[in-house]
This record gives C-alpha cells, structure tokens and sequence, in this order.
C-alpha cells in the first residue's frame, strides 16, 4: 500500500524517511535500534524521489524505509552484534542480503538491537542493553493491567521483545520501518515475531544468501524477515532469495520469486498437529488459540490430522551441542588483530588474544566457546559431537516422515507464552531460558525447514500471541499461502500506540492495516 | 565423570577464554550434564549429519579473481599496524607460563 502512495505522489520517499526517523526519535525509549544512519538514509530517500519523478523506480521496494540486525555486515555503517567485542567496527562491505534490499532502492534506516552475537531468547543481553516491546506501551496492554499509580508500573512492568531479534521485531510492530532482517538459528526471528504481534519468516537453509551474516552456527543459521503482513514477507522473500556466488552453502535451483494468491484456498491440504509440541509449561491460552486454529481449517475443509515427531524432546539438548561446539569455532575469529576491540595486553600473542576475548564477549558468549571447546576436545568428541549429529539425522528424518506421510504443512505454537515482563524474565539465567523458550522453534534450524509465525490474537494481559507454521523444503510459496489464508481469518489487530497515531494517520487515512505491498 | 581442573586448564588455553570465577566453571558443569541427556537416544546405524543440504553438490565457482585490493579498507579496522602488516605482541609465549595470568584456577 504504501508502495503504491509512493508510486501514485500521494507521499514522497524523503517525507516517508523523514516520518520514520523522527518516530524512531520519539521511540527511543524502545531501545530497538543501536545505530540510526540518518544521512545515509535521506540520501537514499532522496535518490529514491529522483527515480519516481522521473517515473523509474527500481522495484516495489524503492523508497521503502527498512531496518537490519546488528549482525548483518553494512557498509561504513557501525556494526557491533552488541558487544564489546565489535563496538566501533565499521564493515567494509555489504552483506548480500543488505546489498540486494539497497539495490531495490530501498532506504536503510538503522542497525537494530539484538541479544549480544544473537545468543538468547529475549534481547535483554547486548551492551546497548534490553530492547522493550512496543506492546507494553500500547492501549490494549494498559487496559488489561490492574495499576496502582499509572508511571510507576510503565516503568517496571514492559515486557520483553523475546529474541534474539528483538530490536528487528521491535522496529516493524512500532511503524518505524515497513520490513527488517532478522536472523534465525534457533526460532531467533519467529520468537520475537509472535512476541511483538509481526509475521517472522524463516526460510529453508539455503535459500538465501549468509554471505555478510556475522555466523553463529553455520549450518542452521539463516537470515529472517519481519513484516507486518505475510504478502509484505512474499515479497522481500522474492527479492532475497536465490543463489549467491559468494555463499556455497546457497542452493543453485533457480528461484522463481511468486505472488500469493487473494483467495488462498486450503480445503485440499493436510495439516499436521505434532503431539509433542503440546510441551510442558504452555499456557492454556495459547493451547485454546492452538485448538481454535486447528478447528478453522477443518471447517474450511482441509484434513487436520494429528502427527508425531518423537524425537523432538532431544532437539534443545542436541541443539545446546552442535551451537556450543560451532560458537567455539566461529568465535575463534575475534583476536583483535584484524578488527574489533583488541586489550592493551602485550607481553604475547597469546595473552593478548585471551585478554581481548575476556573484555570482548559477555558470560554467555565465554560459557558457549568454553562448552563448545569441551564437547569438541578429542575424548568428547564422539561422545557429545557425533552423537549430537547422529541426533540430529533423527530430528531431521522425524520431518521427512511425515511430510512423506501426505502432510503438507505443520501448525505449531510458537511461544510457550505471551511475552513475560523483564523482571520476571531476567530471574533465570540466558542459558534456561534459551532452553525453556526455543523448544518449539529450534527443531526446525535442525531440520533447515522454513517456517512462519503469524499473528493470531492478543493474550488477556492484552499482548500478542502468534501461531507457527512448518512447511516442507523449499515450499515457502505453499507455506506463505497458507500462512495468509490463516492471516485473513484471525484479523490480529493493529497495535494503539500514542507515538505512531499522528505518524501513520495522514498517509493511511483509509487503510486498516499498514503493509507496502 | 568429574571435570579435573587439568581439564579446566586445557580448555582455557584452547578457547582462548576464561572461566573467571566458580559461576563460570559451574555453568561448564550444568552444560555438561545437560548434554548427558544425549545418551539415552538410540543412534544405532545412524549417520552423523554435518548439513541439511548433504544431498546436493556443493558449489565450486571458477578459480578467477573477481574481486581484491581492498588492502586500504581492510587495515582501517585494525589498531596496531605498520604499513601493509598487523602488528602482533610477541608470539611461542604459552599463555600459561606467564605470571600475570589471572585465572580462577590460578588462585586454587
């Protein structure tokens, strides 16, 4: 929609710009993004004016505000992973993914915020700090909470994004920009996602391009999208995927980027509900919204069938191995020589590196590299590596089986719960809560399926709960039709922010939602 | 079986990173009994996997140089350099001979 204001004069892209970036000011306190490139942006906005006025624009992305997670390499702009470890390191180049939205003319705003080297559940532990969820500041979570003095309890009682690609998810359900790049390797885009009420795709491992992604597990990490609408998704999708040279672990098919249907229809489909992801501590509420959600395609005619995936209480565990054991090896990198922070330290090559990794990396990066170094030391490696391997073939082929079985797509949560207030939320340590909240995300980076959380409902504390949706290798064109057949069907309301009703109403007077395409 | 402090030693020498105190080598132990969880899967006949994409051929592009001298760009980001080269402190000094070392373990 707001693409074609673009192209029909009803808004220009510098004042498109301009809105974003002052709402982003007025949103600080969200803590979403690290670094705002103001310049660079309205640069862009104004080259973007340029080409609609002399009616040539690149693409329906052109002039398009959009964000991108810390850990995407971008030129001459500031990228930090937050941490310590990168504060200052300006990339010199471009990730693929970044040049290709940059390509379409689209206006990069800023770095968003994210767990620190994405390692968490929650956006709570990068050094520029937590990033809130717009949803604790909006009407409908207000009205819902009993408070005795209306200030003090804003303060303390703001909710967490989830993660670790809170900042992205964040930046999309605040209006500040209309799409953003998350990153994916244990739900880390689907989680914040369901928690921030915007649709968080992942897609199959290979599909797009890491090449600039800063690596956190190289076999399962993949870069996400976050938009307010699953047509939006569709279209990044089209404009990111695809074989990149610089990227070997990109598949070679060719990729034909597809439009999704107005009228989807599901009554021809099988719908999967795997029993184990019925898992300890998920809420009643979102078990009903679970059913409800099952129910909808039966009465639309599709063939709802329960399933199983029997290995999926191993996947957190088997999980914990192969990231603790990839971590040590990617973050092997960071020795101060080359880039990023390096320690006054100088007596030897040695002492200098483990000064360096100690100010450079929080605990939770230190106990990954150092649990990751024993699961690969010779006398663990078959025990712990291998066998987590081996597991992981079983996690894997438990997917293959059912979807040979007839299934065509799975419908899951996504979360255990509606997003938890950071009070409550920082009272266990990152590592449990990384177990206790990826368990119905994770099993899906083993498998490299592609998978979508799609906004389903607001809790009765008056936040956002999303459904999840697996679909096979390769099928996102099956997975998004579906996905925004569903989308139609629940109608998830728009977030009542005081900040963004004066920023969004002139330029979508008519329009109840607010998507580009 | 019981993480000895050898153990400890050589892990922090290989990672390259400290334990700092007892909260870093207890959090080494909770990993490692939660990974224990592992062993009760029967993996019998079953084939580690390294990549879902294990099926496909991997892609080779041709040996040509499409792209370099960048050698500008790339020292902008280093702090200790001389000319064209990085400067490291001095090299074959075992982190562990030194005196300044200021591990958990050393204390013990």
């Amino acid at each position: 929609q707001v693409s074609a204001a673009l192209r029909e004069g009803g808004v220009s892209p510098t004042e498109l710009c301009q809105r974003c970036l002052s709402l982003i000011k007025s949103t600080k306190f969200l803590n979403a993004y690290i670094t705002v490139a103001e310049e660079t942006a309205l640069k862009q906005a104004e080259e973007s004016e340029k080409r609609y006025r002399s009616g040539q624009p690149l693409g329906v992305l052109d002039g398009i505000p959009v964000a991108v997670k810390d850990n995407f390499n971008t030129a001459g702009i500031e990228t930090t992973c937050a941490s310590n470890m990168l504060k200052g390191y300006i990339s010199p180049y471009n990730a693929t993914v970044v040049q290709k939205l940059l390509d379409q003319g689209a206006v990069l705003l800023g770095k968003t915020n994210l767990d620190e080297f994405a390692m968490g559940s929650g956006s709570t532990d990068g050094v520029f700090g937590p990033v809130r969820n717009p949803w604790s500041y909006s009407r409908q979570y207000k009205e819902k909470s009993v408070s005795k003095s209306h200030s003090e309890d804003e303060e303390s009682n703001w909710v967490i994004t989830g993660g670790s690609s809170g900042g992205s998810a964040a930046a999309v359900s605040s209006f500040t920009c209309f799409a953003a790049l998350g990153s994916d390797t244990g739900g880390s885009t689907r989680n914040p996602a369901a928690h921030c009420g915007v649709v968080g795709l992942k897609p199959t491992y290979g599909l797009i391009s890491r090449h600039g992604l800063i690596p956190l597990v190289n076999s399962m990490d993949v870069p996400g999208i976050l938009t307010r609408c699953v047509d939006d998704a569709a279209v990044v999708l089209g404009l990111l995927a695809g074989h990149d040279p610089k990227d070997s672990t990109t598949i070679q098919d060719d990729f034909k980027p597809f439009e999704l249907p107005n009228l989807p229809d599901v009554s021809k489909l099988s719908i999967g509900i795997p029993k184990e992801y019925q898992a300890p501590g998920l809420s009643s509420e979102i078990l009903g919204l679970w059913s409800k959600a099952a129910d909808l395609f039966k009465n639309a005619g599709a063939k709802v069938i329960e399933v199983s995936l029997p290995h999926t209480c191993y996947s957190i565990v088997c999980y914990h191995v192969l990231c603790t054991a990839e971590v040590a090896s990617n973050m092997a990198r960071f020795d101060g020589l080359e880039y990023g922070h390096r320690s006054d330290m100088n007596k030897s090559t040695e002492s200098m590196y483990a000064a360096t990794r100690r100010e450079g990396f929080n605990d939770v990066v230190r106990g990954r590299i150092l649990s990751g170094n024993y699961f690969l030391l010779k006398q663990n490696y078959e025990n712990y590596f291998i066998k987590a391997q081996k597991v992981r073939r079983l996690i894997a082929n438990d997917f293959l089986k059912v979807f040979r079985s007839g299934i065509d797509i799975l419908l899951t949560p996504t979360t255990l719960s509606d997003p938890v207030p950071y009070t409550e939320f920082i009272k266990e340590d990152n590592r449990t809560r990384s177990a206790q909240d990826d368990i119905l995300t994770q099993a899906v980076n083993l498998a490299g399926l592609p998978a979508i959380n799609v906004p389903t409902a607001l809790s009765e504390r008056g936040l956002p709960v999303g459904l999840q949706f697996i679909g096979r290798s390769f099928q996102e064109k099956q997975l998004l039709t579906v996905a925004k057949w569903f989308e139609k069907q629940v109608k998830f309301p728009i977030i009542q922010l005081e900040e963004v009703k004066s920023h969004v109403q002139d330029v979508f007077q008519h329009r109840k939602s607010a998507s580009f395409s | 079986q019981e993480v000895t402090v050898e153990v400890l030693a050589h892990l922090e020498h290989l990672a390259l990173v400290d334990f700092r105190d007892a909260e870093g080598v207890e959090r080494l132990r909770k990993a490692i009994r939660f990974a224990d969880l592992l062993q009760v899967v029967n993996t019998e006949g079953v084939e580690p996997m390294d990549s879902v994409l294990e099926d496909r051929c991997l892609y080779l592009r041709e040996d040509d140089v499409t792209e370099g001298n960048c050698t500008k760009e790339l020292m902008k980001n280093a702090r200790e350099k001389v000319e064209e080269y990085f400067v490291a402190p001095p090299g074959n000094i075992p982190l562990l001979k030194l005196e300044e070392q200021e591990t958990f373990l050393q204390g013990s």
